[in-house]
């Protein structure tokens, strides 16, 4: 009986810390909101069996990417208060328009539809989604290995034109 | 299996909704950033939760590749940011209209 009780208290978590990431006025209120939002969806990963995404969740989003945010936050300034005026005239109602036409889009879903969006396989053994390192790393080294080592090229490609940028000097280039 | 994934979707949904309009209506590049990653998180949801419902791992093999971009894009694009309140100091993408025609 933990699940539903720990989807609940989650996504409430998750929510407010997405609300906290768009509504905080301050940069590092947001990256805390994203924080929060970050755990809660690693435990929401955990409840699917999906054990080593998580802590990769938490290691990688929690750890490495948010550390830079913070890290970028600090350098550029926190007391930089943005305008909240806008230069863009239509942009707020059509931004309200679509978020009430996404919003009664779901309502409707949820009066008239169903939730089974994916056709329900709930019988058959629930270990083979077991999300273990065993587990993962069997397609992963297999199937997609091609794709595995083309994120490696990625990753060096991405660390080669950060070092590049951070370089730049004015009147150098 | 409790909690359907339906009901999983439904909040990531939810997340990705508020990141979009997140994305649309802050005008800090951080922020803005950090709303892209809503979004991206949001999807992963989505796709573990598409896995577990058709016993399927691929869905979490695919969400290890989103966190290899992910982890990409936020390099380059903080390295961007960096660069560009060097030359403008400035954070505010309202500002950056140089490229006008």
């Amino acid at each position: 009986m933990a699940e539903p009780i720990l989807f609940i208290l989650m996504a409430v978590g998750a929510l407010a810390g997405a609300i906290t990431v768009v509504a905080a006025r301050n940069p590092v209120y947001s990256a805390m909101g994203l924080l929060g939002t970050l755990f809660s969806i690693a435990v929401l990963y955990v409840l699917q069996l999906a054990h080593l995404v998580a802590a990769v969740q938490v290691v990688v989003y929690a750890g490495a990417v948010l550390t830079l945010f913070l890290f970028v936050i600090m350098l550029i300034g926190v007391d930089k208060s943005e305008d909240w005026d806008e230069k863009l005239p239509y942009q707020r109602a059509f931004v309200g328009g679509l978020g009430g036409l996404i919003i009664l889009f779901a309502g409707a879903l949820t009066v008239f539809g169903n939730f089974d969006w994916v056709p329900a396989a709930a019988d058959t053994i629930p270990e083979a989604t077991n999300g273990t390192i065993q587990a993962i790393a069997e397609p992963l080294f297999t199937d997609w290995v091609l794709a595995f080592e083309a994120t490696a090229l990625l990753l060096t490609v991405a660390a080669a034109g950060a070092i590049a940028l951070a370089h730049y000097r004015r009147g150098q280039a | 299996m409790i909690v359907g994934a339906g009901l999983y979707m439904a909040l990531a949904a939810a997340l990705f909704l508020i990141g979009a309009l997140g994305l649309l209506l802050r005008r800090n590049a951080l922020v803005m950033f950090m709303c892209i990653e809503l979004m991206l998180n949001a999807v992963n949801l989505t796709l573990i939760s598409a896995g577990r419902a058709l016993n399927d791992l691929n869905g979490q093999v695919a969400v290890f590749f989103v966190l290899v971009v992910a982890a990409a894009e936020v390099v380059v694009g903080l390295a961007i940011i960096v660069a560009i309140f060097r030359r403008r100091a400035t954070a505010s993408v309202d500002e950056l209209s140089e490229l006008r025609g």
